[in-house]
């Protein structure tokens, strides 16, 4: 059976919500949620949200968000954040900061403001820079659902030419729902039959709410692990000095 | 005359209110126009077969060619008659009696 995420669930800081919302996720068939937090998030937080998903059998991601005005505050950010969270998403509002999250290996995720056309800078050099270092594009579904008309169709004409674009550079594109209430979730069926709109294939478009996920999750959390060393290299067993 | 495959779907309403038959029919209607126009929802041959209001619980019918076409219409809905709503598909099967089996109204 596939294995779904929703790597971006906004929760809201009211815990009552929180719940209802990861209710829903499990609900809608979601093996696990990825939840932004703070950079200085308290691990009594953590461990309430963890006691939360684990109770509606949902497995909690530890997420941030970045969205830095320049390469050097990403790089400084980067440097505090990687070792603290399972995921990091980069929100590029500029092109410096596109260019080296892109060729960052410590970025999961890169994402572009919603309706700020202009600042969507996704382009071939973009993707071939992210293909090389394993970011993947993330596209917020809640965007397209909360758009009014021209926004909508822009937005669309947007996302099948960046769609295209990763396609080329075999560039994996991750779909979440980036909800901030209960009405923005759907299916991650009905996520991927959404990317029909913006021309990606079924398989992919499936790929897109289960593997590509998954993938960096599974890569990340063995990184994370305290017997990682180095990429094929882990320790198995401790002893002590003689 | 070759016949047209047809598929049906299982959909649950999460809406807070009731509403009626004719508004889901017309919202429906009303979405996928909005993604498709009108030559895209002639294509669909969308039919609203029943629908349970205690329930929320509805059974569609729409082509198979347009399937993928008709879901992401469902799924861009947000409110119905004003009333903020999601339509969930529960599933879907070719065939009315598969989908009553595997897809019942809880």
């Amino acid at each position: 059976m596939k294995k779904f995420y929703d790597l971006h669930l906004q929760v809201p800081s009211d815990f009552g919500l929180v719940e209802r919302m990861v209710k829903k996720a499990a609900w809608l068939g979601y093996t696990g949620v990825g939840v932004p937090l703070p950079h200085n998030v308290s691990d009594a937080t953590v461990f309430r949200l963890r006691q939360l998903c684990m109770d509606s059998r949902i497995d909690l991601v530890t997420r941030i968000d970045l969205a830095p005005k320049s390469a050097n505050e990403l790089l400084s950010q980067l440097r505090r954040c990687r070792r603290r969270f399972e995921i990091i998403a980069v929100s590029c509002l500029c092109k410096a900061v596109a260019r080296q999250a892109a060729k960052d290996r410590r970025v999961d995720l890169i994402s572009f403001p919603a309706l700020n056309f202009r600042n969507r800078y996704f382009d071939d050099a973009e993707a071939e820079l992210a293909s090389s270092a394993l970011a993947s594009l993330e596209i917020d579904m809640s965007m397209f659902l909360s758009a009014t008309s021209f926004e909508r169709i822009h937005l669309l004409a947007n996302l099948r030419r960046e769609t295209t674009i990763a396609n080329k550079f075999s560039v994996p594109v991750v779909i979440s729902s980036g909800a901030k209430t209960e009405s923005l979730m759907r299916k991650p069926q009905d996520f991927a039959a959404l990317a029909y709109l913006f021309d990606m294939p079924a398989a992919s478009a499936l790929r897109a709410v289960s593997e590509n996920p998954l993938s960096i999750l599974t890569r990340n959390r063995t990184k994370l692990h305290s017997s990682f060393v180095a990429p094929g290299i882990r320790i198995i067993k401790r002893e002590k000095d003689p | 005359m070759k016949t047209m495959k047809r598929r049906y779907l299982a959909i649950k309403i999460d809406i807070a209110q009731e509403i009626e038959e004719k508004e889901l029919k017309n919202e429906v209607w009303n979405a996928i126009e909005r993604l498709f126009g009108e030559y895209g929802a002639s294509k669909t041959g969308f039919v609203l077969i029943s629908y349970d209001t205690a329930k929320n619980y509805a059974i569609l019918r729409c082509t198979s060619s347009m399937l993928e076409a008709f879901r992401a219409s469902l799924a861009s809905l947000t409110e119905i008659s004003g009333k903020p709503a999601v339509i969930h598909v529960l599933g879907v099967s070719g065939t009315l009696k598969s989908l009553k089996r595997k897809f019942p109204p809880n």
